[in-house]
C-alpha cells in the first residue's frame, strides 16, 4: 500500500497519496448521487403495505401489481409511444439542424442555434404552461401529437449539440469531394457524412427518447385524459396513496434508463475508437 | 480507363469575380486554359487561386462572370453536374470505406455494374501503382499511398477534367519531389485538362504547361515557366518566383543606369518609365579576369554562406543595396572566395540584364 500511495498517478508526477483527497471526494459524490436512486430498488421487493426502508419481508407482489393493472400498462404503453415518436421525430430534425448550422456559412447564424437550445434553458415549466394554452387553443390537449410536439421541442437541444459535436471533428472536404465525384449534396450527406456521425446520431436518438420517458413536468400539464403518461400517474399516485407499486415501477424505469445510457456510451466510445482507429 | 489520350476540355473564364464582404477574392478574371494542358495557379496564401479553383469546381459561386468547360456554360451547375476529377489537399478520403469503396464510389455513382467497376477501379489503381491494395483500409495507408488513392478516385470516372488543390503539400520533401514528376507522367498519359493550385514555385516550375501567378484575386502573369522565370511581368512574380534583387533604373537620354552604371543588355525592356532590374543570385557573378560585355557592380562582401552545393555571397554596393551572389561549389572553392570586407565586382551578363517593370502590377 505505501508502495501505491506513494507511486505516481499521472506524467506530472503527483502521486496516489497526495491525490487520495480526490479520490475520497469523488467516491462521496458518486454514492451522493447514486443512492437515492438506487434506495427504491429494495423497497420494490417489500411485503409491506408501505413504503418501508428496509423492508422486512420480501416479495415481488408489487411487480404483479403493476403488470395486473391495466391503467398502469396504459400509462406504460403511452410513455412507450411517446418516448418513440419523439426520438424518431426530434433525432431528423435535430441531425438535419445540426449539419445546417455546421455546413452553412451564413451570418447570424448563431441565433439560430441559440434558439434552438433555447428550450434547455427554459424552466420547463414555462414551457409546460405555454404548451397548455397554447394546446388548448389548438385543441391538441391530452393528445399524443401535443405530447410529442412539446416532447420532441425539449429533445431537439441535446440532439443538435451532441451530433454537432460529432460533426465539429468530421472534415466537411470528404462531403465536397463525393459531389465532385458526382453524388448530389443529399446523397454525399447520406452515403459519405451520416455514416461517419451515425454513433453520434444514434446516442442523440436515446438521449431524445429518455427525455421524453423521463419527463413529468410537461406530462402533468398536458397529458391526461386517456393518455396520462407513467410519470405522471407515478406522480399521481404518490400524492393519493403511498404504494410499492411506485417502487417496482422506479425500479423497472431505472433499469431501462440505466440499460438505455450504457447503450448510449457504449455506442459513443465504439464511435471514438473506430474515429480514432 | 484507357491509355488513349481522351478528348479533352478547353476552360474558359470570362470576368469571374467574388467579393467576401469588401474583400475580391476574384477580381476579374479571365483564364484560358487550353485543351489537355497542365495549368498551374501559383500562389501565396489568401492570393484567390483556391477561391478560383473552388469557381472551377463549383462550390463557390462567384457574383458574376462565366465559366465554359468547352462550349458549355457550367457557372451555374452544381459540383455533381460538372463531371471532374478532383484532388483535395487532405486527400479527403472515406475512412468508412476500403481503398476500392472509395475508388469505387463515382463508379457506383453512375450506376456501372459490378463486374465492371471491379476492374476498372483495379486498372486506376494500377495507374496509381497501388495494384492489389483495394482489400486495405484508408487508415493502413501512407501519406502518399493516401494521395495516390485520392488520385486514383479523381481519374477512374475519366472525367475530361482535373483539378487539384495542393495535393502535395502534407508530403515530405523527397516524396512530394518524386509525386510531381509521377503526376507529370500521369498527365502526358492520361491527358485531361488540369488545373493545379500550389503556392511552392519550385512545385509550379516542374509540372506546369504553364503558369497563371495569382496575387490580389488577379492574375498578374500567365506563361510558361520559362517566360515567367526569364521575363516577369512586374515585381512582384520576379519576387515570387525564385529569390531576387531589385535595383532602381533611371533613364539619362538612351541609357539606363542601375547603382550608376549604364546597362548593357540585349532583352527587351518593358514600355514603361517605373523599370527595376532584376538580379537573380545564380547570374550574378563574381569578376574573374576581363569583364568583357557583362555589366559591372563595385561593392563589398558583407556576408558569406556556405551552403553545401553552392555559396552564397551577399555584397553590398556603394547606394547600400545588399546583391547576392550564388554559385556552384566544387573541393576548395569556398577558400577562393574573397573574405568579409573585401571589395568585390560583381559581373551580369547582358543577356541576363532584365528590365521589368516595378510596382506590383
Amino acid at each position: 500500500m505505501i508502495g501505491w500511495f506513494g507511486s505516481p498517478a499521472s506524467e506530472t508526477q503527483i502521486t496516489h497519496g497526495q491525490r487520495l483527497w480526490l479520490y475520497i471526494t469523488s467516491v462521496i459524490t458518486m454514492i451522493l448521487l447514486v443512492l437515492p436512486t438506487f434506495i427504491v430498488i429494495p423497497m420494490s421487493f417489500s411485503d409491506s403495505q408501505y413504503l418501508e426502508f428496509p423492508p422486512q419481508t420480501w416479495s415481488t407482489r408489487w411487480y404483479q401489481s403493476y403488470f395486473n393493472s391495466p391503467e398502469w400498462m396504459r400509462a406504460t404503453s403511452t410513455s412507450l409511444k411517446a418516448a418513440t415518436l419523439t426520438m424518431l421525430v426530434a433525432t431528423p430534425i435535430g441531425v438535419l439542424a445540426a449539419y445546417g448550422l455546421h455546413a452553412s456559412k451564413l451570418p447570424y447564424l448563431r441565433i439560430a442555434f441559440v434558439l434552438l437550445i433555447t428550450p434547455m434553458m427554459v424552466p420547463v415549466v414555462l414551457i409546460a404552461i405555454g404548451a397548455f394554452y397554447a394546446y388548448v387553443k389548438l385543441q391538441i390537449l391530452y393528445t399524443m401529437t401535443g405530447l410529442v410536439l412539446a416532447h420532441t421541442l425539449l429533445a431537439i437541444p441535446l440532439v443538435v449539440i451532441v451530433t454537432g459535436s460529432a460533426l465539429k471533428t468530421y472534415d466537411m472536404n470528404q462531403e465536397n469531394a463525393a459531389r465532385s465525384l458526382g453524388a448530389p449534396r443529399w446523397k454525399a450527406f447520406l452515403t459519405i457524412t451520416l455514416p461517419q456521425i451515425k454513433f453520434a446520431v444514434i446516442v442523440s436518438g436515446l438521449l431524445a427518447f429518455l427525455t421524453s420517458f423521463d419527463e413529468v413536468v410537461i406530462a402533468m400539464f398536458i397529458s391526461g385524459g386517456d393518455n396520462p403518461t407513467l410519470t405522471r400517474n407515478m406522480f399521481n399516485a404518490l400524492r393519493d396513496q403511498i404504494d410499492p407499486t411506485i417502487a417496482s415501477i422506479s425500479t423497472l424505469m431505472i433499469v431501462l434508463t440505466t440499460a438505455l445510457m450504457a447503450i448510449a456510451v457504449l455506442a459513443g466510445r465504439a464511435g471514438r475508437t473506430k474515429d480514432s482507429g | 480507363m484507357s491509355d488513349v489520350k481522351q478528348d479533352a476540355l478547353p476552360i474558359t473564364v470570362r470576368g469571374v469575380t467574388k467579393t467576401y464582404g469588401k474583400v475580391f477574392a476574384l477580381d476579374d478574371v479571365s483564364l484560358d486554359v487550353r485543351s489537355g494542358e497542365f495549368l498551374t495557379l501559383l500562389g501565396p496564401s489568401g492570393s484567390g487561386k483556391t477561391t478560383l479553383l473552388m469557381v472551377l469546381a463549383g462550390f463557390t459561386r462567384p457574383d458574376r462572370g462565366s465559366l465554359k468547360f468547352g462550349e458549355t456554360e457550367m457557372i451555374r451547375k452544381p459540383p455533381h453536374l460538372r463531371d471532374l476529377g478532383m484532388v483535395f489537399q487532405n486527400y479527403a478520403l472515406f475512412p468508412h470505406m476500403t481503398v476500392a469503396g472509395n475508388v469505387g464510389y463515382p463508379l457506383k455513382l453512375r450506376g456501372v455494374s459490378k463486374t465492371e467497376m471491379a476492374s476498372r477501379v483495379e486498372r486506376a489503381l494500377e495507374t496509381v501503382q497501388l495494384g492489389g491494395y483495394g482489400d486495405r483500409g484508408i487508415e493502413q495507408l501512407s501519406g502518399g499511398q493516401k494521395q495516390r488513392v485520392a488520385l486514383a478516385r479523381s481519374i477512374v470516372f475519366e472525367p475530361r477534367i482535373l483539378l487539384m488543390d495542393e495535393p502535395l503539400s502534407a508530403l515530405d520533401k523527397k516524396l512530394r519531389d518524386r509525386m510531381q514528376i509521377e503526376l507529370r507522367h500521369l498527365h502526358e498519359k492520361l491527358g485531361m485538362t488540369t488545373v493545379y493550385v500550389t503556392h511552392d514555385q519550385r512545385e509550379a516550375l516542374t509540372m506546369s504547361d504553364r503558369i497563371a501567378v495569382v496575387n490580389h484575386g488577379r492574375i498578374m502573369q500567365l506563361a510558361t515557366p520559362q517566360e515567367l522565370y526569364e521575363q516577369p511581368a512586374n515585381k512582384f512574380v520576379a519576387d515570387f518566383i525564385g529569390d531576387s534583387t531589385f535595383l532602381e533604373v533611371t533613364r539619362q537620354g538612351d541609357t539606363y543606369v542601375a547603382a550608376g552604371v549604364p546597362l548593357r543588355t540585349n532583352r527587351k525592356i518593358p514600355d514603361t518609365r517605373d523599370l527595376l532590374l532584376m538580379l537573380r543570385p545564380e547570374r550574378v557573378s563574381l569578376l574573374e579576369g576581363d569583364p568583357g560585355e557583362a555589366n559591372v557592380f563595385d561593392a563589398t562582401v558583407s556576408e558569406l554562406v556556405y551552403q553545401g552545393e553552392s555559396f552564397l555571397l551577399y555584397a553590398r554596393l556603394q547606394d547600400g543595396t545588399e546583391l547576392s551572389v550564388r554559385g556552384a561549389m566544387r573541393a576548395g572553392t569556398f577558400q577562393t572566395l574573397p573574405s568579409l570586407g573585401d571589395p568585390v565586382k560583381l559581373t551580369l551578363d547582358p543577356a541576363d540584364t532584365v528590365l521589368i517593370e516595378g510596382g506590383e502590377g
